[in-house]
């Protein structure tokens, strides 16, 4: 518990905003980016898909906040929309390879041996090749769409929780309360699963944030290129696709999907890097 | 001749990573729904040249024979033919490569520019407003996603303010630099950040070891103990890092020359995608990966220049 001695020597509790503003700020637009994603529908009544000849390349007006793109679709109402498709993305391109790159990462690092060197080298291999041309390797072997992008991501991501994983597990299978759990007949899994776990876990949660960042802005990267998700899905990348043409003339189109994007991403970076502050100050 | 038992080993080394690659890649084509011919050689090719290229590549055969095979054409340097560009695939990656390699220097430099002495600002002045200002900026260079910078980049200084040319490659090595400084610095952006961070955190470990105190104890000057014991020792870790970047980098090539309407291994790679040109997909990520063991290999020899501990080892 991290406490803080007054001027009258009284001692009272840190709050959290003075243990870790970023955390706090990180909190706030991550939660309001939740919030969007899970009710749209209170911040815009316009349809994402509908389009409208009448209204092509508005720009910021208070009819449409962000304008129009070319075929006369709210821009606001698609970007509200695609937080939610956004969103989903970066936590499915992160959580398969959380669960199993972790799983992974206990069970070369507890059982050490054949099946950690063999675990390892795969890891090594996967570790030489860039992270973006295997992704779209993979994209182009399954095809485009939100599907095979998501399991280009899951096949790609997963090395980061082995490694972190691993390394912390090498140090805890040391620990006494191991040794005694070894004692007490516990079976491996148990050990592992009950003991070892949650004490490792923590550093995998931490990258999980920055990871999401990149995912997300993988995904989106990808879309940008015409290789992500369906086109016409009201997804920050694909629209900033959409608006690449007219860069000149509707420049609303592609810097503010991409403002979002990034004020997005930087909430979930402080998030990470707060959490990360805290872990460090609880183990000092 | 440590150093250099030190160099081949890490060639040897390398080599199980090379044949994976080259397994994937072989693989690639294999994986594809319906008939290898057919996927490579595109809808359009007529019975007798599909039949023919089955015969010359073995598809007939068992896949270990195939696999030989295809090793062997790798060796003669002949990855097939571009359905696309109607060209040989090994002509075509020639003619691209200087571009991406040229942009990844370039963005590998200015990461270093701006990595580098801002990282070392920050740890010096650890928890100070000069610290807390460039720690705010790496943290939004960390979460700006690079397409979108790319695109911003070229909007305010490339079409708005016309500082930077966005032309594209040119026609002579000053055009090629200046047409690659905007997409350079786009790749950097993101890099630098993770260096700066990088580079602040070992400086504020290597700052409390003795041996720092000690070369001031000695009298020796702040600059001299900042860049021989300071920085020297900082960069160890970052020298990995960099190399992970530098890889990156090289993937991202993908996005930026796309934004940039560059012709480099990139955009190639893209565009092969898109038009299911699968001998140049499997080109385009062989010479990828093998641009990155290059890539690693020159790490390597760097370490041990930095930490000559480290070819002993």
């Amino acid at each position: 518990m991290k406490v803080k001695v007054t001027a009258r020597g009284g001692v009272r509790r840190l709050s959290l905003w003075q243990r870790s503003p970023s955390l706090v700020m990180g909190l706030v637009i991550v939660a309001v980016a939740v919030f969007v994603a899970v009710f749209p529908q209170l911040l815009t009544s316009a349809d994402p898909y509908a389009s409208d000849q009448a209204a092509m390349l508005l720009g910021p007006s208070a009819q449409h906040w962000f304008g129009t793109d070319n075929y006369g679709r709210d821009l606001f109402s698609r970007v509200v929309y695609g937080t939610r498709i956004d969103l989903l993305i970066g936590l499915g391109c992160v959580a398969v390879p959380f669960v199993f790159g972790s799983l992974l990462g206990l069970i070369a690092g507890y059982y050490g041996g054949k099946v950690d060197a063999i675990i390892m080298r795969v890891l090594d291999v996967f570790m030489a090749f860039p992270f973006l041309i295997m992704v779209i390797a993979i994209v182009a072997i399954l095809g485009p769409g939100t599907r095979n992008l998501l399991i280009a991501m899951w096949i790609v991501g997963w090395k980061e929780y082995t490694r972190l994983i691993r390394s912390e597990v090498l140090v805890a299978k040391q620990s006494e309360y191991v040794q005694s759990a070894r004692t007490m007949g516990y079976s491996d899994l148990r050990i592992m699963l009950r003991h070892i776990l949650p004490n490792v876990i923590s550093s995998a949660i931490v990258y999980a944030a920055s990871d999401i960042v990149m995912c997300m802005g993988t995904a989106a990267s990808l879309s940008y290129l015409g290789i992500g998700v369906e086109p016409t899905t009201p997804e920050w990348g694909a629209i900033i696709n959409g608006g690449k043409s007219f860069i000149n003339s509707a420049w609303w189109i592609t810097v503010i999907p991409g403002a979002v994007l990034a004020v997005v991403g930087w909430g979930f970076s402080m998030l990470g890097d707060g959490l990360s502050d805290l872990l460090r100050a609880d183990t000092h | 001749m440590e150093k250099l038992n030190y160099i081949l080993k890490r060639i040897l080394q390398m080599i199980p990573v090379l044949i994976i690659g080259i397994l994937l890649v072989f693989a690639l084509v294999r994986f594809l729904p319906g008939d290898t011919a057919t996927a490579i050689l595109g809808d359009k090719a007529r019975p007798e040249v599909l039949a023919a290229y089955r015969e010359k590549m073995g598809l007939n055969d068992s896949i270990f024979k195939q696999f030989i095979v295809y090793c062997q054409s790798l060796v003669r340097l002949d990855l097939g033919d571009s359905t696309q560009y109607n060209m040989p695939v090994a002509t075509l990656l020639a003619s691209r490569m200087k571009v991406t390699v040229l942009l990844t220097l370039m963005a590998t430099a200015m990461t270093v520019v701006i990595g580098l002495p801002l990282g070392y600002l920050s740890g010096i002045r650890k928890d100070r407003l000069t610290d807390q200002g460039i720690r705010s900026f790496a943290l939004l260079g960390l979460s700006l996603p690079t397409f979108w910078v790319g695109l911003m980049l070229m909007l305010i200084f490339g079409v708005q303010l016309r500082w930077f040319s966005i032309s594209g490659w040119g026609e002579t090595w000053i055009d090629h630099v200046k047409g690659l400084f905007l997409p350079a610095l786009t790749e950097a952006i993101f890099a630098a950040s993770v260096i700066i961070r990088n580079v602040r955190n070992n400086v504020v470990d290597v700052r409390g070891q003795d041996y720092v105190d000690f070369a001031r104890c000695k009298g020796l000057g702040g600059f001299r103990v900042g860049c021989m014991h300071v920085l020297r020792n900082a960069m160890i870790p970052t020298a990995t890092l960099l190399s992970i970047r530098i890889i990156s980098m090289l993937g991202g090539t993908v996005i930026v020359e796309n934004i940039y309407s560059l012709q480099g291994m990139g955009a190639l790679l893209v565009g092969a995608v898109s038009s299911r040109d699968y001998a140049v997909v499997q080109g385009a990520v062989l010479a990828f990966i093998l641009v990155v063991l290059a890539i690693n290999l020159l790490t390597d020899i760097l370490y041990s220049v930095l930490d000559p501990r480290i070819a002993l080892k």
